[in-house]
């Protein structure tokens, strides 16, 4: 099956050797496991555990919070031995509410959820199905983390005809896919089954990137008895794994600016989600470990770990012996998309696909020079936008200029700074103007509240003023009412009778 | 009544609809054309403003200052606690290209009660525009921080200086990247000349 052609892009050096033939390892039980109680998009979870409380493995330490959230569980056994701000794994550096427990080095189960072992069809709904996977926090685990279940729930308001399961790995390095489709081939399908049961869609399309043939095999076998499932290889080319690229590239729709890919009718979930989907309907453990990629020429020994979510990053870069030489650059996620760790003392998290330690002269860092309107970017752009004219405008401060021009249709892949010859950071400039009217768009609508609260209180104001003046002008008339009274019957006005007129 | 009569009353009666008719098409056409546009764009301006004359622009009200955003007397983001947004959507109104003067890069505040030093006289009550201040008489009085837009007048008016004004730092939910510094261009390597002392 041949795929729609995808216009940009760029071709890379992609690394992948350093730990391809790694096979996935256990990562030893850290001593202390941080669990902040936001690793997904939406609101942060709500902590049902004190501190001092002992927990099993699989238990539930935060719940879910009104809205678009995921639940958060304890990936070991141990004691909760504080609920306090600690450093998030974010390019910020700012810190966010975590459980810290310490590990009892037992492992011991919590009582979990009853295993479905159905064959298909399965012996529960869909909307069964929907909330087992909401329970057990699963979100999307290609990075972008958003709650899982949420996605299976878009069947209800939008036409779903294809499911869509994204194996390109297009990032350099990252490998924990690829070892998962090679390793555990039969665990996928039968996740995608689940998913493609759960979203009630006909048709599914499993796409796979080209420089990936042992896990295309792996899983054409894995799929040989569900002719259904296409297996499809796509040519190696960044950002094919960008879900509205891939969603073109598989099926030639394009999703239109500003719409989801379920407007034009497909999900796409990662291959990681639908192992984890397939982990917590087959025996009920909620997701709390997953698959890292921990590489880079600064890694003495890259490696594919199965880490307890909770670990730190220090602890990681031990168990791979250690930085050597001392990293230029140290990443979280890919080294196109990823962004820096403020430190090694940050937890990995549901959204970590890699830790990547780059020496300098793999990091392309060279002195800013000015646009030589050479027009590469133009053509690496995947959305077909014009960064060199939009960086132009975020640069004189022009942010509407280029939101016109198609800001917010960016989907901050990184092409154009990876090809700028000038070094130009056009997709810095990019996240920083997608942020700041963000924030402005924030500021706006709190400007809006304030003024209706400021509306109220003047109105309020008004009102009490003309009953103020109502009410003097009733004391005057009763006033002139009982002078009146007086002057007529001079002897005596009983108090009590001008009491009641006022 | 005769027939002539009739006609005659029928010709008087076209005669004055015909002329109504093309006057009416007339003023109807001038109306439209000859019309002296009036400026109603004040108004619009003053809806965008919070309202509540603190005066921090120098003009004695919102409507006031609206009119000089408006005439060019002053800069669409004169208004402190309406902030950046507030500022473009004014600019964005007037068609004028906001001039970034940094202004917009300092973080935002609000008003905050030190408790220790609140004496519940409940003056920053009666002060606040957007009732943004509770407590009652002899209690303490805390803001609401979603409420307040930073006019600075409740600091004012404290007798006991219990009221200070505190940026509201980024969280993770609003932080966002800053706009990218140009990176020095490699220095030439320079002879620095030795110290001896």
């Amino acid at each position: 099956m041949w795929s729609f052609r995808v216009r940009g892009g760029v071709k890379l050096q992609y690394h992948k050797e350093l730990s391809s033939e790694k096979a996935v390892v256990p990562m030893p039980l850290p001593r202390r496991l941080y669990l902040p109680l936001q690793q997904h998009i939406g609101a942060p979870a709500l902590p049902v555990v004190v501190v001092g409380d002992t927990v099993l493995k699989g238990q539930l330490i935060a719940k879910a919070a009104p809205g678009l959230s995921a639940p958060v569980h304890a990936s070991s056994s141990g004691t909760v031995v504080a609920i306090e701000e600690y450093v998030a794994p974010h390019p910020s550096g700012l810190r966010q509410k975590t459980i810290i427990i310490a590990t009892d080095g037992q492992d011991r189960w919590a009582a979990l959820p009853h295993p479905i072992t159905d064959d298909f069809p399965l012996g529960v709904t869909p909307a069964e199905l929907n909330s087992r996977v909401a329970a057990a926090g699963i979100v999307g685990m290609g990075g972008a983390a958003f709650p899982s279940a949420v996605k299976l729930d878009l069947k209800s308001r939008y036409q779903l005809d294809t499911l869509l399961i994204n194996g390109a790995e297009c990032e350099p390095y990252l490998t924990c896919d690829d070892r998962l489709m090679r390793e555990e081939a039969a665990a996928v399908i039968d996740g995608v089954r689940i998913l493609a049961y759960a979203l009630e869609v006909q048709s599914v399309v499993f796409a796979i990137e080209r420089n990936k043939p042992q896990a295309l095999a792996a899983i054409r076998e894995a799929a040989r008895v569900e002719p259904w499932i296409k297996v499809m290889a796509l040519p190696t080319r960044f950002p094919m794994g960008s879900e509205r690229h891939l969603v073109l590239a598989c099926t030639g729709r394009e999703t239109p600016s500003r719409k989801l890919t379920a407007d034009i009718g497909v999900v796409v979930h990662n291959v990681a989600t639908a192992r984890a989907v397939a982990r917590t309907v087959r025996s009920g453990e909620p997701l709390i470990s997953r698959v890292v990629t921990v590489s880079g020429r600064g890694i003495r020994e890259p490696a594919n770990i199965n880490v307890p979510l909770g670990t730190l990053v220090e602890d990681l870069l031990v168990f791979c012996g250690g930085l050597h030489p001392v990293p230029h650059k140290l990443i979280g996620g890919g080294p196109m998309m990823g962004a820096p760790l403020p430190s090694v003392q940050v937890p990995v998290v549901k959204g970590t696909s890699g830790v990547l330690a780059l020496t300098a002269d793999e990091v392309n860092d060279g002195a800013e020079s000015p646009c030589i309107r050479c027009g590469s970017c133009v053509s690496a752009c995947p959305c077909g936008l014009v960064p060199l004219e939009m960086a132009q405008l975020v640069r004189r401060g022009d942010l509407q200029g280029a939101q016109a021009i198609g800001l917010q249709d960016c989907v901050s892949c990184g092409s154009c700074s990876f090809i700028c010859p000038s070094h130009i950071p056009l997709s810095h400039y990019f996240n920083f103007a997608k942020g700041q009217l963000g924030a402005l768009d924030r500021d706006s609508r709190r400007q809006d509240r304030i003024r209706s609260l400021i509306q109220a209180r003047n109105e309020r104001a008004a009102r009490e003023a003309e009953a103020k003046k109502a009410a003097a002008a009733a004391r005057k008339a009763a006033k002139a009412a009982a002078a009146a009274a007086s002057a007529a019957a001079p002897v005596d006005t009983p108090a009590s009778q001008l009491e009641e007129s006022t | 009544m005769d027939a002539t009569a009739l006609s005659h009353a029928a010709q008087a009666v076209g005669a004055i609809g015909v002329l109504g008719t093309v006057l009416g098409v007339i003023l109807g056409v001038a109306s439209r054309y000859l019309s002296t546009p009036v400026d109603d764009r004040a108004e619009a301006v003053a809806a965008l403003l919070p309202g509540s004359n603190c005066a921090q622009c120098g003009f004695a009200g919102c409507k006031q200052a609206a009119a000089a955003m408006v005439e060019g007397r002053a800069a669409p983001n004169c208004c402190p606690p309406g902030g950046a947004s507030t500022a473009q959507r004014v600019a964005d109104l007037l068609g004028v290209r906001l001039v970034m003067d940094g202004s917009e890069e300092a973080l935002p505040t609000v008003a905050w009660v030190e408790e220790a030093r609140c004496i519940g006289c409940t003056r920053c009550i009666r002060k606040c525009g957007s009732d943004a201040i509770v407590g009652a008489a002899k209690q303490m009085h805390t803001v609401l921080p979603e409420a307040c837009y930073a006019c600075g007048l409740c600091v004012a008016e404290c007798p006991t200086q219990a009221i200070v004004m505190k940026p509201v730092l980024p969280t993770l939910a609003t932080w966002h990247w800053p706009k990218p510094k140009p990176k020095p261009k490699p220095k030439t390597a320079v002879a620095t000349p030795l110290t001896t002392d």
